[in-house]
């Protein structure tokens, strides 16, 4: 294992967030099984007072796996410079099996914690509490995840072994690869542009009707998961290209070096928090008919909605400020 | 929203001339964290700053260097082998190099002495780094000597000193002509110590190490990728290795700080109660507590890390120096280049506030559902 701070830092935080969501988990249990409002009971009292906790304690949990996740991908591209092979975060990734599980879990934790987030918000402006059930239960599915997470995270780390050669984002995201990297890569960029711009222009009208009419908040939220994707793959087969200004790179992390002015950064950040919102816009809006939660969703959900469409109008304009900036010409050859 | 950022100015209003009503206590807190801010801190810039430094005198290093082997063991290399190393392809220049180690009794260093074709120096000139000629005492123009292997003193005119921007490699340099590191070491004519070679592209740098392996089985050939590589990895295996020895002195802020959470005191406790009294929820409370937390954990953050960028920038980090640097008689004196990265920033969270945050949850949970009436009856 490489005895760096950031791992030292990122095993730490796995262990303490388990930790804090299996006490948070062991109160979900008792909420569900005893939880009961009408009643004024000394256990209800306390199981009352016990949710105040549960909601810090996983504000924390999520805040933290947020940072962990920016944490996760920095030190991956600054331990490039340690193995043979590896030029950026992907090389880094690829040293042994569990660094992309790692990172995908990651992600998945970080959206997931955004949905919890937004239903636990939106719980405690009903008098009622009428989610409690939903979000303990919620949390009692992602807790595995968490677990595994740390897990897979702890066995990418003893794996990373200096003396082990690995491969730079030129041989992984290149068309000559095989899987879905491969797949991405050799994209057509007509293809990929049609596709990049296509599910991000559907999201926009779908986001657009459910201002209109306030309903179809589901639908957003879904098409704005096959934007994200799509997204991502048009970064890969599209709009890398642009910002290396080079017809072969695709790699998505070497975006995120300071020799490209940080570009990464500017799409990723309004790109992600535009996703959690959308994901959180269909969560909380999917509880309009709750008698006691109508009004707030009636004002929230439009609020998310707005949210995460100027963010991912941002990440569209960003995007194509760096495909017209460039002084790569594709064009002709399409 | 406007109404949001109202509250929470509010809260953050009452929560400043809290704290300053329990100086004290608040203070107390503030000096042992921001300690341990300052002493993570540290170990981090500095340990950073030496990576950062190795790569920049590393740069100019050569792409490879050719070393022969006899039984295992480093050995003179043939100048001959020279010319079957210029046909490799993918060699823009190769260069023989004389070099080696003297130790000087005096003073009980050890120097570096190599030939070096600029200078034209003369069989008895020398050119020295700013290390010897500190602990020597030897200015321009004084006289140096060195004994040869025969046992016999020869001595050097001090032509100059290597400027100190370089000390981090010259401090122990000796720069010599080739005549006298030949009667000094009794090397004979025909042998080098070592040959590197300036290879332009640096994808073939593997190629060209796999070729001269073939060509001359005898010899062993260094990358300077792999002097890089190699130093990032010690540089932050010695960083990480003194995280983990102050972990204890965490876990002991951790406790510090739980304890001082839950230990409320009667007053803060009427407080509490009296706030609730007059229509505050718990959950602004904790908002409250929150806020509490949020300002100490950013002064403090504030305080340690500015503390911890004089200690290394301007003090040259005399805490750590022996541990992260190594050390020898001839250590060179230089100043670090300031580097600070997002890194570092995130790293330093994760084992400061985030451990602190943790710690007090649950207290401040506690201290935010007592009822009114328990306290003030």
């Amino acid at each position: 294992m490489l005895f760096n701070p950031p791992v030292i830092a990122l095993i730490m935080v796995s262990v303490v967030v388990t930790l804090m969501l299996l006490a948070a988990a062991g109160l979900a249990v008792q909420i569900l099984m005893y939880w009961d409002i009408g009643s004024g009971s000394e256990r209800q009292l306390i199981l009352e007072r016990r949710t105040y906790l549960v909601s810090t304690l996983l504000t924390w949990v999520f805040a933290s796996e947020l940072i962990s996740l920016m944490l996760f991908i920095y030190n991956a591209e600054s331990m490039s410079g340690q193995f043979v092979g590896a030029m950026c975060a992907t090389g880094v990734l690829n040293v042994n099996a569990w660094g992309w599980p790692a990172l995908f879990l990651k992600l998945i934790i970080f959206f997931s914690g955004a949905v919890w987030l937004a239903i636990n918000h939106l719980d405690n402006q009903g008098f009622d509490f009428p989610l409690v059930k939903v979000k303990y239960l919620l949390l009692l599915i992602i807790l595995p995840l968490v677990m595994v997470e740390a897990f897979v995270q702890l066995q990418y780390f003893l794996g990373l072994k200096p003396n082990l050669i690995t491969s730079c984002c030129g041989s992984l995201f290149s068309s000559e690869a095989e899987g879905v990297v491969g797949n991405v890569s050799s994209l057509l960029p007509s293809t990929a542009l049609l596709l990049f711009y296509g599910a991000g222009l559907l999201m926009m009208l779908s986001g657009t009707w459910f201002l209109w009419r306030k309903s179809g908040g589901w639908v957003f939220s879904s098409l704005s998961v096959g934007a994200f994707i799509a997204s991502l793959a048009g970064m890969i087969s599209y709009v890398a290209l642009y910002v290396y200004e080079h017809p072969h790179h695709h790699c998505p992390f070497c975006v995120l070096k300071p020799g490209h002015d940080y570009a990464g950064y500017a799409l990723y950040l309004p790109l992600f928090a535009a996703t959690a919102l959308a994901l959180a816009t269909g969560a909380v809006s999917r509880w309009k008919h709750v008698p006691s939660l109508s009004a707030v969703v009636e004002s929230n959900a439009p609020r998310l909605a707005w949210l995460s469409m100027m963010l991912y109008a941002l990440f569209f304009s960003v995007a194509t400020f760096f495909v017209l900036r460039s002084s790569l010409v594709m064009a002709p050859f399409w | 929203m406007k109404a949001f950022i109202r509250k929470q100015g509010f809260l953050i209003d009452f929560t400043l001339s809290s704290l300053m009503r329990r100086k004290g206590k608040n203070i107390g807190l503030l000096i042992v964290y921001g300690l341990i801010v300052f002493l993570l801190a540290s170990v981090m810039l500095f340990s950073h700053a030496l990576r950062k430094e190795a790569g920049l005198v590393l740069q100019g290093a050569p792409e490879i260097v050719l070393q022969r082997m006899v039984a295992g063991r480093h050995a003179l290399i043939p100048a001959d082998y020279l010319d079957a190393i210029e046909s490799i392809r993918g060699v823009a220049g190769t260069e023989g190099r004389l070099w080696g180690y003297f130790y000087d009794p005096a003073v009980g260093a050890n120097y570096t002495v190599m030939v070096t074709p600029d200078y034209e120096l003369s069989g008895n000139e020398v050119v020295i780094g700013a290390g010897i000629s500190r602990i020597r005492g030897v200015a321009e123009g004084d006289f140096f000597s060195l004994r040869s292997d025969k046992g016999k003193t020869y001595v050097f005119k001090v032509k100059s000193l290597l400027d100190s921007e370089s000390e981090l490699v010259s401090t122990d340099l000796v720069l010599i002509s080739e005549k006298a590191f030949r009667v000094l070491t009794g090397i004979p004519e025909g042998r080098l110590t070592d040959i590197i070679l300036k290879v332009r592209n640096p994808r073939e740098v593997q190629k060209v190490a796999e070729k001269l392996v073939a060509r001359l089985p005898d010899t062993r050939p260094i990358l300077r990728e792999e002097i890089l590589r190699t130093y990032d990895s010690i540089f932050a295996w010695r960083q990480g290795i003194v995280f983990v020895l102050l972990l204890g002195a965490l876990l002991a802020f951790v406790i510090f700080a739980w304890d001082k959470a839950s230990g409320l005191s009667a007053e803060e406790k009427r407080e509490i109660g009296i706030l609730k009294a007059v229509g505050w929820e718990t959950g602004d409370v904790l908002r409250m507590k929150f806020w509490e937390g949020a300002i100490i954990s950013f002064s403090a953050f504030t305080l340690g890390y500015l503390a911890a960028y004089l200690h290394v920038f301007y003090s040259s980090a005399v805490l750590f120096e022996p541990v992260l640097k190594g050390w020898s008689v001839l250590y060179p004196q230089f100043d670090l280049v300031p580097f600070v990265d997002g890194l570092q920033l995130a790293t330093l969270f994760f084992f400061t506030v985030f451990p602190y945050t943790v710690a007090t949850i649950i207290p401040i949970w506690q201290a935010s559902i007592t009822d009114p009436d328990a306290i003030m009856r």
